[in-house]
């Protein structure tokens, strides 16, 4: 028998049975998947394990990929690292051939690596259809970090084209759009997304992309690719009809094919459509040695282009293996996909193909949103469905499918709160055990019971530690809480490791037991030395509670958060933004020129913010002192835009000017910011006046909004912008301005006291049990009685603000925090440089240290 | 070869310009920079600088605790938590910060810099 060649990282100890060696071809999520699932049941280290990846980095979130665009960074990508001690893993390495007979890798360096077991993941590749000019330069694919960044880099303005009106399609589409494109979508079916919605589903689809912006061109061909004679770049498409689309991008989403070209080349068998033959172990016909999982795999004909398939594939390899007898027998296709921010879901017979199989439509142009359910033909079995627009009801409804219907389909279609079964946690109780919840991980509802009714799992992610439920796409992570709320297991509001209280229980152990310090909380009551969890809740809380005290003062200064700690927001580079309090956004042309040579002076980016104020960037630790100074000399005091605190009051000009305005907006939002200055709270605040209906101040999309009436003003509480917009709804209408002052003083105390650390108003409200009418019944009808507690509070933080920069200034002590080295206090730090653009100076982009990798 | 103890330079910093759990940056021969951290029990630990995530010097302004008894830093840009003791991200383990060696008196705290960090002598206090 020939023994292999071996590189391997472990050194052979004589005596010893050196552990067996996998070799994984390609990095990608599935194989990533399988390393995990074999070092989880490989406990004894009888695998070695090597990993090549072509890419030079690591496994990432393909499926996420467009929130590169929406800021998500690489790093939040990245799946989680593998073990570096028990995984080989080599980035930039290509696998190049495969000898059988010697069981021997070699690679693109020439570097030959045996195996024992050789698991083949290498994925599938870009279909390009032939059309002419389809390889001009500006052509692009859609699949990798790579792809990305090369589209990026060509991407300016104007429109982009996509050719291919799938799910890839609609997320190169949203990625174009992100990046400042006008995206067409160019589609052979009738209608986007054919594979997975019906006719129906997909003109709303088509309805709700096209109102996003995206033009959408369906049932009609690519003629070719058009082309600049000068440069040959791609300036755009001809469709099969003689529509020219000028385009400065073109993204071919058509589809992928198996990579199987080495698997091809080491003589395996191969699938009519590609993809390498294996049985219900994942393992080669051809070669017992060899296996295949994810999209280069054809399991029983089928070449699966979904993650989850290739996770099960994943898991069946990782079992046998170690031993185990894991078949793969099909996966199920049903997704729920969020595209553009649209919901699209299809599940178990989509399209109605069993025969004799029902259907159950509702189309509500209204809501927006479409539902399909497919039943038997004696309609008593759910057999899959289709949901676009709004798909709230997937989990439940997909766990249902092959079994009995609890209630008219009807009613299972209705928008929550309308139907019978309007409680989702009421539908999840009436499954079957046997119900798939986690369809990305084949988790049952009896697997998830178990794990909470054996104690193993009291939250969320204990679910996800024990059966990895809501770890893929985490569309079933709401189920996962309401079956632990069935399940009766109270969930742990605790903040961390080291307290085990919430927030609000925080807020009253701190308050009642009088506790000034962070070091006399956690010895009391909690272990360790805390967190970057807990410290800063702590710090907000201590700075809510003891009014008079500066926050950098003492033990409090190593508490408070990256921003709080030296009264400056950090940016990218380690340098800071100084944002000077401008209240309601009036200011004097004299202070706007104090503020313009400041800038000038220190060599500052000026931007102006969204609340109406000025923003100047790019301040090296060791200048916060020397600008502050000049900036509170002139009558500026800080503007906390570094605090979970107030930020602005923003207002429109009111009745003093605008020839609407009915009161007088901007005084009352002066008013209402210097009231609330550096007030601490669990997340920023943000308020706004307008000063009539027109609502110029964009009052509602702040947490405190007041709009001017005719008598007086309306208050609405709980807006914001950000990840999930939302507008403030009505809390009282058409009161006087003390007592609107007076509600927002008990508002935000109310606040303050009990929401959650880093919980917006809104969700804090959405939280509150009874939303806002029991808020209305405590701040307003004073229901529980505390109004008066809110009040006097209000008053405490009122008398005792103190501008904290004219504090710092006053102090040699706090000063010391700015020093830019302890040994060279003044020294500007050299490892911080600028690069210029647009005649103004930005942070030079540093070459990072993982990128040297 | 020599050892590479003895390739380093010894940078000192007194024990009353640091603050407990607030860490500070120590300037470097090279340029470069320490972050140096004061823990509750009066114990010192250097780590590099650099965030190896943003590539910016901003490690010394992370928030200190502890993750299951082990001393940590907290990135104050990307929130990764670094050990003091080894430097490895423990919510990454293909990333780590250099540590250097720190020997601490009652006045004093002595860290020894490997030499290939300090390409010049200028600045060292």
């Amino acid at each position: 028998m020939t023994v292999p060649e071996r590189t391997l990282p472990g050194k052979t100890v004589p005596g010893k049975t050196v552990p067996k060696r996998v070799v994984v071809v390609g990095h990608g999520m599935v194989g990533h998947r399988f390393v995990e699932a074999l070092l989880a049941r490989d406990t004894a280290g009888a695998w070695g394990i090597t990993v090549l990846s072509e890419e030079p980095r690591p496994a990432y979130d393909r499926v996420a990929l467009s929130s590169v665009f929406d800021g998500a960074d690489e790093m939040s990508l990245r799946l989680p690292a593998l073990d570096a001690a028990r995984v080989d893993l080599r980035l930039g390495v290509r696998a190049e051939s495969v000898d059988r007979a010697a069981r021997v890798v070699r690679t693109g360096d020439g570097e030959r690596i045996g195996y024992d077991e050789l698991v083949l993941a290498t994925g599938s590749y870009p279909f390009v259809p032939p059309v002419p000019g389809h390889d001009a330069p500006g052509c692009f694919v859609y699949r990798t970090l790579d792809d990305l960044a090369a589209i990026k880099k060509l991407c300016s303005s104007g429109a982009g084209v996509v050719i291919g009106g799938g799910l890839l399609g609609l997320e190169a589409a949203n990625a174009l759009r992100l990046l400042g494109l006008d995206p067409h979508v160019v589609e052979m079916a009738p209608h986007l997304m054919a594979v997975q919605v019906d006719a129906g589903g997909g003109a709303l689809l088509g309805r709700l992309v096209t109102d996003l912006g995206v033009t959408v061109h369906c049932g009609i061909g690519t003629a070719r690719v058009l082309t600049d004679p000068a440069s040959g770049q791609a300036s755009g498409v001809e469709l099969t009809d003689g529509t020219v689309i000028s385009a400065s991008v073109v993204v071919f989403a058509t589809g992928v094919r198996p990579r199987d070209q080495l698997a091809r080349d080491m003589g395996v068998a191969i699938g009519p459509r590609g993809g390498v033959v294996v049985n219900e172990a994942c393992r080669s016909v051809s070669d017992e040695r060899v296996w295949a999982i994810g999209e280069v795999a054809c399991a029983d004909g089928v070449v699966y282009g979904l993650v989850a398939p290739g996770y099960a594939m994943a898991e069946t390899v990782a079992d046998r293996l170690a031993g185990g007898a894991a078949a793969f027998s099909g996966a199920d296709l049903s997704a729920k996909l969020k595209l553009l921010g649209v919901d699209v879901a299809s599940f178990g017979d989509a399209h109605g193909r069993t025969p004799g199989a029902l259907c159950v439509t509702l189309n509500d142009p209204v809501r927006r949103a479409y539902g399909k359910l497919v039943i038997s033909d004696d309609a008593a079995t759910l057999l899959g469905g289709i949901l676009v627009g709004d798909a709230g009801r997937y989990p439940m409804l997909r766990a249902l499918v092959g079994s009995p219907l609890p209630a008219d389909p009807s009613a299972l279609l209705a928008p929550e709160g309308a139907g019978a079964s309007g409680d989702g946690g009421a539908g999840l109780a009436g499954l079957p055990d046997s119900a798939q919840v986690c369809s990305c991980n084949a988790v049952t509802k009896g697997d998830l019971l178990t794990a909470i009714t054996s104690g193993a799992a009291r939250d969320v992610a204990g679910l996800a530690a024990c059966t990895r439920a809501g770890t893929g796409c985490g569309s079933c992570v709401p189920a996962l809480k309401q079956l632990l709320g069935v399940a009766g297991v109270a969930q742990s509001t605790a903040i961390c490791e080291h307290l085990r209280a919430s927030r609000a229980e925080l807020y009253e152990i701190i308050g009642g037991a009088g506790i000034r310090t962070f070091t006399e909380l956690i010895t009391r009551y909690g272990r360790g030395r805390g967190c970057d969890i807990c410290k800063p809740a702590v710090a907000s809380i201590l700075a809510s509670l003891h009014t008079g005290d500066h926050i950098l003062d003492g033990e409090r200064g190593a508490l408070q958060d990256t921003n709080d700690r030296h009264l400056a927001n950090m940016q990218r580079n380690g340098t800071y933004s100084v944002v000077p309090r401008i209240p309601g956004g009036e200011i004097t042309p004299a202070k706007l020129m104090v503020i313009a040579r400041v800038a000038e002076d220190f060599g500052l980016y000026t931007k102006i913010t969204g609340g109406q104020r000025i923003d100047l960037l790019g301040a090296r630790l060791e200048q916060l002192p020397l600008i502050w100074k000049r900036l509170t000399d002139a009558g500026f005091e800080s503007g906390h835009a570094y605090g979970k605190a107030l930020r602005t009051v923003k207002s429109c000009v009111g009745s003093a000017w605008c020839r609407y305005g009915v009161q007088d907006s901007v005084g009352l939002a002066i008013e209402l910011e210097l009231r609330y200055r550096g007030l601490r709270s669990p997340h920023k605040l943000k308020g706004g006046v307008s000063g009539c209906a027109r609502e110029c101040a964009e009052a509602r999309s702040k947490d405190f909004g007041v709009i001017a009436t005719e008598n007086g003003w309306n208050l609405y509480v709980g807006g914001n912008g950000g990840f999930r917009p939302r507008h403030a709804e009505l809390l009282v209408a058409d009161v006087p301005t003390d007592e609107l002052i007076t509600i927002i003083d008990r508002f935000l105390m109310f606040y303050i006291r009990t929401a959650d650390r880093l919980q917006r108003t809104a969700a804090w409200i959405e939280s509150m049990d009874g939303g806002l009418e029991h808020l209305r019944d405590v701040i307003v009808a004073d229901r529980l009685g505390i109004c008066a507690d809110l009040d006097a509070a209000m008053a405490r933080h009122v008398a005792d603000y103190r501008d904290e920069w004219k504090a710092v200034l006053a102090d040699p002590q706090r000063l010391a925090r700015f020093a830019s080295f302890v040994n060279a206090p003044a020294a500007p730090d050299p490892a911080i440089s600028f690069t210029v653009e647009r005649g103004q100076k930005i942070p030079n982009r540093p070459l990072l240290p993982l990128e040297v990798l | 070869m020599s050892i590479q103890a003895i390739e380093a330079t010894v940078v000192r910093v007194p024990r009353s310009a640091l603050v407990p759990e607030q860490g500070a940056a120590v300037l470097l021969p090279s340029g470069k920079s320490a972050a140096v951290f004061m823990l509750h029990d009066g114990s010192v630990h250097a780590v590099g600088n650099l965030d190896p995530f943003y590539g910016a010097p901003v490690i010394c302004h992370g928030i200190v605790g502890d993750r299951s008894g082990a001393p940590t830093v907290a990135s104050p840009l990307g929130k990764q938590v670094f050990c003091l003791r080894t430097g490895a991200c423990l919510d990454d383990g293909t990333v780590s910060l250099p540590v250097f060696p720190v020997a601490a008196d009652d006045d004093m705290i002595h860290l020894s810099i490997p030499v290939h960090e300090a390409e010049t002598d200028a600045l060292t206090s």
